[in-house]
Formats: structure tokens, sequence, C-alpha cells
């Protein structure tokens, strides 16, 4: 079974984000970046997959040069090769061009199963996964919690709303959005370090008339929320005095001590 | 010329839910901004379960018709929606983001070479150009968004971007059934089921004390457990903590786990995305501590501590234990 896992690189969730002079974006320069939560599941999965049936897990990432970090990091926990589709314009492009790129940088590759994670940590639009699967002809399933791939055909488990689950039959090929906690996610191990530096990076450039076509959605302007709440703030940096003047303030306003 | 404010009204089992009630508030704004009429499209299989909405003012109903959607698949969905859209004709299609319409809101929007604008906030259709809200960065920034204005334009709304309840009413809407073409079907849907009954229900807790990444570490729950007894609380969490199996999943809030309303909630270490705010926002008195001044989770909280948690933690709970003597 051959497994294509696309993976995007996002901005740390510990980092403190600033907004660019445009007000368009947000100031990449220094900012550190990781793996897409989902999208690391979504590797986990494909690799346990690999395990027990056999197959190839091929790793798929769009983005600048620094998304090397995110497919080194895939190929030293266990994917098979790579394919970085360069691109320097990821954050403009929306969710149907970023579809029709990746589309033609894998389409070529045959798939049996194409996973991803549910939605970016950064847009978060929700969307790549099920344009592309459409532009592919494939079948998909959304937010998949557990996938059993050991008959004909496939069965996933999806997430529904507050506890409801529901299983899906369908056939492979098909395309898969992987929600966070399917699994626990394995450490790359010094070995598998070190064997990742002879694995295949396959660069290839983003097909022209998707990446440069007029979005049919535009990003004006990227601002902090405004709020909806006047809120206390206490310590004033102290978080020990804080927490003090917490306890007062819960006994004597809030009156729920 | 392409015309009018569809709204995708949702029902699951012949019911429909707050949220279907909260695209049709959203739809019916729209429609007033632009001064356009506001069509609402149910899925079903006969016209019946259509009569339900007839109350609401909007300009007509279509039932769109297939007995491939008796039961939901997101190819059923798109093809019925696609030809739907196609024969009304309208400058934008309205729905609200469910975990239904994000399966097959996407798809529907490539048979049209488009995305949608997904999971707005708010929107602002003064002066003529509409403006989205969406949060991005899990919440930490908002951003404004416009379409190409080429239609249609696909927008889904969080759940309480608009109130159900300013759904208007009208005189009765008439009902049109419209047959269409279904293709091949390619997935096949076992009936909804929940795992085995919740062995903690927090939903009747007064005082819930809930951790998240900020936590750090297995060994540290302690901690917080500790200032969960002082309080007289039970502990809870974000889904990172379930999903990394500190917590049993039985204590997680949220969209994908519980939805809690106590007197009193404190998030420790909880930057506050929006899958984990729209299970507690309702909390009495909500009480952050982050180390991040910008984490979402303050814009929701009566009181706030920018610092870390394990500084808050030890101190809360003595000066807790102290107060209650």
């Amino acid at each position: 079974m051959k497994i294509i896992v696309l993976m995007k690189q996002v901005a740390n969730k510990d980092a403190i984000l600033r907004i660019n002079k445009e007000s368009t974006w947000i100031e990449e320069g220094d900012l550190s970046h990781e793996v897409n939560e989902s999208d690391g599941y979504a590797l986990e999965e494909a690799l346990r997959l690999k395990e027990k049936h056999g197959g190839e897990v091929v790793v798929c990432s769009m983005g600048p040069q620094r998304v090397k970090s995110v497919i080194k990091d895939a190929l030293a926990r266990g994917a098979d090769r790579a394919i970085h589709v360069i691109s320097d314009n990821l954050n403009t492009l929306a969710p149907f061009e970023a579809s029709r790129v990746l589309a033609e940088a894998i389409k070529e590759e045959q798939a049996d199963l194409i996973m991803t994670g549910l939605q970016s940590d950064d847009n978060g639009y929700a969307q790549t996964g099920v344009i592309l699967a459409d532009l592919l002809g494939l079948p998909h399933a959304t937010i998949v919690i557990e996938v059993d791939a050991s008959g004909e055909q496939l069965r996933v488990k999806r997430e529904l709303e507050s506890g409801w689950y529901q299983w899906y039959a369908m056939q492979k090929p098909a395309l898969l959005t992987i929600q966070s906690g399917i699994s626990q996610i394995r450490y790359a191990t010094l070995k598998g370090i070190m064997a990742a530096k002879k694995k295949e990076i396959k660069e290839v450039a983003p097909v022209t008339d998707a990446a440069n076509a007029p979005a049919h959605q535009r990003v004006t302007k990227v601002y902090f929320p405004l709020k909806t709440k006047q809120t206390q703030f206490l310590g004033d940096g102290d978080a020990k005095a804080g927490a003090a003047q917490l306890a007062e303030k819960l006994r004597s306003e809030a009156r729920v001590i | 010329m392409p015309n009018g404010i569809l709204v995708f009204v949702e029902q699951r089992e012949g019911a429909f839910n707050k949220t279907s009630f909260e695209a049709v508030a959203a739809a019916q704004g729209l429609g007033a901004a632009l001064g356009q009429p506001v069509v609402a499209v149910v899925l079903s299989t006969d016209a019946a379960q259509a009569q339900e909405i007839a109350g609401f003012d909007v300009d007509k109903i279509v039932s769109v018709e297939n007995p491939k959607l008796n039961v939901y698949t997101p190819d059923a969905y798109a093809d019925a929606l696609e030809r739907a859209v196609r024969a009304l004709d309208p400058q934008y299609v309205i729905m609200a983001h469910t975990y239904l319409v994000r399966d097959f809101a996407p798809k529907l929007a490539a048979r049209f070479q488009k995305d949608v604008i997904s999971d707005c906030v708010r929107m602002n259709a003064e002066g003529g150009q509409v403006v989205f809200a969406r949060r991005i960065f899990l919440g930490k920034l908002d951003a404004d968004v416009v379409s190409s204005g080429e239609p249609p334009v696909f927008i889904t709304f969080q759940s309480g971007a608009f109130r159900a309840d300013q759904a208007k009413k009208g005189a009765g809407a008439q009902v049109e059934s419209l047959p269409v073409e279904v293709g091949d079907v390619r997935m096949q849907p076992e009936p909804p089921f929940q795992e085995v009954k919740q062995a903690v229900d927090l939903s009747k807790a007064d005082v819930i004390i809930a951790i998240g990444r900020g936590i750090k570490g297995q060994e540290h729950i302690a901690l917080a457990q500790a200032l969960a007894d002082a309080l007289g609380g039970d502990l809870a969490a974000s889904r990172p903590i379930c999903d990394a199996g500190w917590l049993p999943i039985d204590r997680q809030i949220g969209s994908s786990g519980q939805t809690v309303a106590p007197k009193l909630y404190v998030a420790l270490g909880i930057s506050g995305a929006i899958q984990h705010l729209v299970g507690m926002k309702n909390s009495g008195t909500i009480v952050a501590v982050n180390k991040d001044p910008e984490a979402p989770i303050f814009d929701i909280a009566d009181y706030g501590i920018v610092g870390d948690i394990f500084e808050v933690m030890p101190v809360l709970t003595e000066e807790v234990k102290k107060l209650k003597g």
C-alpha cells in the first residue's frame, strides 16, 4: 500500500505572534515553526498502517526551504521518501489553488491512500484535503479517528459532534483527514535520523497557472481580536502575587469560595 | 445574472438544529443588507420535511430530493447541492460550519473551481462590499476576508456567530420540490454511535479546574489536582492532554468532549482554541492563567494572570485553603 502524507509547517504554538507592517499576515522573520499538529498524527497513522500491511510512506510538504525541517523529521520517523513543492507564497494561496498545486505534484504517484490533518493551525481553512480528493476523483472521509485497512474495503471511524462517532466503509484509493489523538506519536530515533540522510527528497515547482491564479478569497487585514469581556489582570507580572489576589477576589467579588 | 442568497438548512434524521437556524439568521442579514431574496434549501427524500421551516421569513424553500439523500454522505450531498446551486444560480451560499458541512462543503465549492470562506465569526456588508471575519492561528488573530466577487460565493459561519432566535419568522414560505440526479456514492456509512457511557459527568460540576498544554507533563497534574481538591472542584482538560493520554477522554472539555457551565472555571495553561472555548464559554466566573498575554482564553476570562502556572498553582491552593479555614 502506498500512502502519501501531506504535512504543513506552521508557526510554533507557543510563538508570540506579531502582525506585519502591512497588517496582511504575521511577521515571519524570526518566527519558529513546527509541523501542523494533526498532520503529525496523520504521519503516525500512515507509519502504523505501513508496519501492519507493508508498502511505502511518501511525505509531501509545500512551502519555502524551511519546510525541509518538517520533511527531514518525517523521514527520520520512518517515511520512505519525500516530495517538496517549492512555494514562497503559501500564505496567500487560497485552499482551491493550494489543492490544485498539490494535486499536480502527487497525481503521478497513484497512491492507495492520501492522509493529512483535518485542518491547519494557522489559516485553519479545513478544506485542502477535501478539495484535493475531488480534484483527484477520490472518495474522502474527514475527522478520522481510526483506520482499519485489513480488508478489501477501507473502514474508517469518523468523529462527529458531542461524543458521537460513525464508521464508514469505502474503496481505495481514498483520502482521509486525520484528527489529532488518533494514536501516540513516536519520536525519531538516532538510527532513524541517520537513515533519513540517505532518503530521497524530490523538489518540484508548483504548476504556475494554479500557483498564480487569482484567489477566490483574499485576506485584506489581520488584527488582534476585539475583546468581548473586560478581564481583570492580576499580579502585574508577578504570578504569585496574582494568585494571592485571585483567591481574595474569588471570595469577595465572585463569591465562589 | 446570479442573484439571491441560498441558505443550506441542515437536518439530521428529519430534525433541524440550532445551528441551522443560525445560518438562516445569517442569510436573512446578508439578504437585507444587499437587498436580495433568501432561498432556503433542504436536502431530503420528500417535501414534507421542508414544511417544518416554512415559518421562517424567506422567499421560498426548495426541497432538493433524491432517495440517496436519506443518509448523509459527502458524495450525495455535494452532487445534490451542486445541482441545486446551478439551478438556483445564487450570489451567495450560506451554511453553518458544522462537522457535517465541513465534510462536504469544500467538495461542493471545488465543483465551481472555488473554496469556502470558512468558519466566519462576523460579516460586514456596509458600503456594498461584504467583508467576512475569520479566526486564524487557533483564535489568536482575526482576518478580514473578501471574495473575488464572482458568484457563487460559499460561506460557512461558526456556531454562535449568529443567534438562532434572531431568525425572523414570516407569513409562510412556499415549498418547491427540486428532484435532482445524484451520482455514485462511494462510501457506506454505518449508524452513528456513542462510546461507552462516560464515567465522569462534568456538566453538573460547580467548580472545574482545567489544564492544557502548559502543564507540560503528566507528573505535574498532581499540582492541579491539589487546587481542585482545595476548591472542591473537578479536574478537566483541553484536547491535547487527553490525546497524550495524561487524563482520560471523559475529562475533555470542548467541541469533541463535554460542554460545561460551572460557577467557576479555572483554565491553567490553556491557550483557548475555539474548539475548547465552545465547551466552556458559558461558565459563570472564568479564570485564565497563561504565559502568553495574547492567548485567546483571556478574551473570555473575568480574571487573568499572565504568568507561569507552576508559580500560581501552589500559592492559589494555599490561599484558598486559608480562606476556607
